[in-house]
């Protein structure tokens, strides 16, 4: 290996298609929806059959704006559609509707996390509304194709080349998932396709100007397989440059199974796709006003909402970051804030015993008959010393799974804490008889051995024993005596 | 100027297929109208909007409500070839 072995840099940008959660499609009144039988839900505008004419969806573009407005952009006041034309099957009017040179949205930002600790900023260029094209299937002897996803609304959205490494466009599309999770304009479901994306990298010399030539990076259906792809794709680039050939422009597909990016060798000619002014659609214009109004109505964001949720609650910021992942899960420990007042036990408990119960249902919080009422009085219960830590994991369990309070499950299965100094002594006197030799490790001094007995007691008392106090009573006998 | 080659590239952007006779003629009456065009190129129209459309109508919208879609069996009807309910054409991938 030689000494002045060459330094590379990378360069990614990323294209992301949102499908929005619009009840019907872009230009037509066919439902948005997944998952229905082949071509049921389609009509002479998503065929594209003679004599038949696309309306613009008044709630796409408002989502759009929404988008837009939430994502920093500047909203243009003049809006267009134009015909991007292309010749494939998943198209049958043989152009998609988009736009050009008018894009709703522009120069916007996104910030993703550093390992410094501080912020990167990300450029968004555009963002536009287009339609989605059909479905195919390749079968080994012919293609097949499903027109019910034509025509439902996306916002391409658009980044500057500003990421430097696969690690920063996974952050990227993270931040980006969750902002527009906030936002209730799409289900960001990437296994339905309600999220994808493309990928443009390239390489050049360390401190070059100069863009290197860009692969485009496509099929990938997670935002890790993003990542790996990139991963790939820079790895092999850099090898093609380092045996002195040139990258080629092209258009490359990650194949999942095999791991590595392949030559996607379409009968899809060239690409120009000889963008024109939409004849069908007259053109829009967007008030200030209107602007205004979609501003003063967004949701408060999950950045803020960090910030605000670590000052007012101090609660970590690893804390705050996992609650704020979900903005119904940021709801729900808001509304158990305004009845009790301490925000770290409710993150314990919302971060802890209750995701594991929303995993192991893989339901969201708002789907688990768990209300912020309910999981106060669950946690007063503990601070009462009604029942221990562990128990209320239980019963937090056992209130899913049957609706009821609480204090109803307390009361039935007889789980409340023994406290009474007599039952608990009884208990003592047993462990003090059998285990002799942690007794002689107390008296020496060993603390830890404290710990061992009560967790005998525990386990003799299935748990109702209340381990605070199996404790005092521990030490206060062989201690103090 | 328009070379035969503009002619073919053009025709197959659109799948059209010519016969090498009309390829000839086309180029001619491409000529033409690339040059008409270049003619308008010519006139100042800094101070003039681009026209993006031809009627005078802005802001026309739908409302999100859902309307039934045809019946598949009406629309499969337009299928030169089906299979499963979903349109078969010529395999696109290799
Ligand atoms: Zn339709």
């Amino acid at each position: 290996m030689t000494t002045t072995q060459t330094q590379f840099e990378t360069v990614i940008g990323l294209e992301v298609h949102v499908q929005l959660s619009t009840h019907t499609k872009m230009f037509c009144s066919c439902q948005n929806i997944f998952g229905e039988d082949p071509n049921t839900q389609v009509c002479p505008v998503c065929l594209g059959l003679p004599g038949s004419l696309p309306v613009v969806n008044k709630k796409a573009l408002e989502f759009a704006i929404r988008i837009g407005c939430a994502l920093g952009c500047k909203i243009n006041s003049f809006v267009k559609f134009d015909r991007k034309n292309y010749y494939y099957p998943d198209c049958p009017k043989n152009y998609q509707i988009s736009q050009f040179d008018k894009p709703i949205c522009y120069e916007g930002a996104i910030d993703i996390p550093t390992e410094d600790g501080t912020h990167k900023t990300i450029g968004i260029t555009r963002a536009h509304l287009e339609e989605d094209a059909g479905k195919l299937v390749h079968a080994d002897d012919c293609s097949l194709v499903d027109y019910n996803r034509t025509g439902t609304p996306l916002l391409e959205i658009v980044s500057e080349p500003d990421m430097r490494s696969p690690q920063e466009a996974y952050d990227y599309l993270q931040k980006l998932k969750l902002i527009l999770s906030y936002l209730d304009v799409s289900d960001c479901d990437m296994e339905k396709g309600s999220l994808r994306c493309d990928a443009n990298v390239s390489i050049r010399e360390m401190g070059a100007t100069e863009f290197g030539t860009k692969t485009e990076l496509k099929n990938m259906n997670s935002f890790k397989a993003v990542r790996t792809a990139l991963e790939y794709e820079i790895n092999r680039q850099h090898k093609v440059v380092l045996s002195g050939d040139k990258v080629i422009q092209e258009t490359l597909l990650w194949d999942e199974n095999k791991m590595m990016t392949v030559s996607m060798r379409s009968k899809e000619a060239a690409h120009d796709y000889r963008y024109f002014p939409e004849p069908d659609l007259v053109p829009f214009t967007v008030e200030q006003s209107t602007i205004d109004e979609v501003k003063h109505h967004l949701p408060e964001l999950p950045e803020p909402k960090l910030n605000r949720f670590i000052d007012e609650y101090k609660l970590s910021e690893y804390d705050a970051t996992i609650i704020i992942q979900e903005r119904c899960k940021a709801n729900f420990f808001e509304d158990c804030l305004k009845i009790y007042p301490d925000g770290k036990k409710v993150s314990n408990w919302l971060n802890g015993a209750v995701l594991q119960e929303m995993n192991a249902r893989k339901s969201e919080i708002t789907d688990i008959n768990l209300t912020p009422e309910r999981l106060v009085e669950l946690i007063k219960k503990v601070d009462d010393d009604t029942i221990s830590n562990l128990v209320a994991k239980d019963v937090l369990g056992m209130m899913l799974d049957s609706g009821k309070s609480s204090a109803e499950i307390i009361d039935e299965k007889g789980l409340a804490q023994v406290s009474d100094d007599g039952a608990l002594d009884a208990l003592i006197d047993e462990l003090v008889n059998e285990h002799q030799n942690i007794v002689e490790q107390i008296k020496a001094g060993k603390d830890s051995a404290v710990g061992f007995l009560v967790g005998q007691a525990m386990k003799k008392s299935q748990g109702k024993a209340n381990p605070k106090k199996v404790g005092e009573l521990i030490k206060r006998r062989l201690l103090d005596g | 100027m328009i070379s035969e080659d503009d002619v073919k590239y053009v025709a197959g952007l659109s799948r059209i297929y010519l016969q090498d006779h009309e390829v000839g003629s086309l180029q001619k009456d491409l000529e033409k109208i690339i040059g008409y065009v270049e003619k308008l190129q010519k006139l100042d129209v800094t101070d003039i909007e681009p026209t993006s459309h031809a009627l005078p109508l802005t802001n026309v919208f739908r409302d999100d409500e859902i309307k039934p879609s045809l019946d598949r069996t009406e629309t499969m009807k337009i299928a030169v070839d089906q299979r499963d309910g979903a349109f078969k054409v010529p395999k696109v991938i290799e």
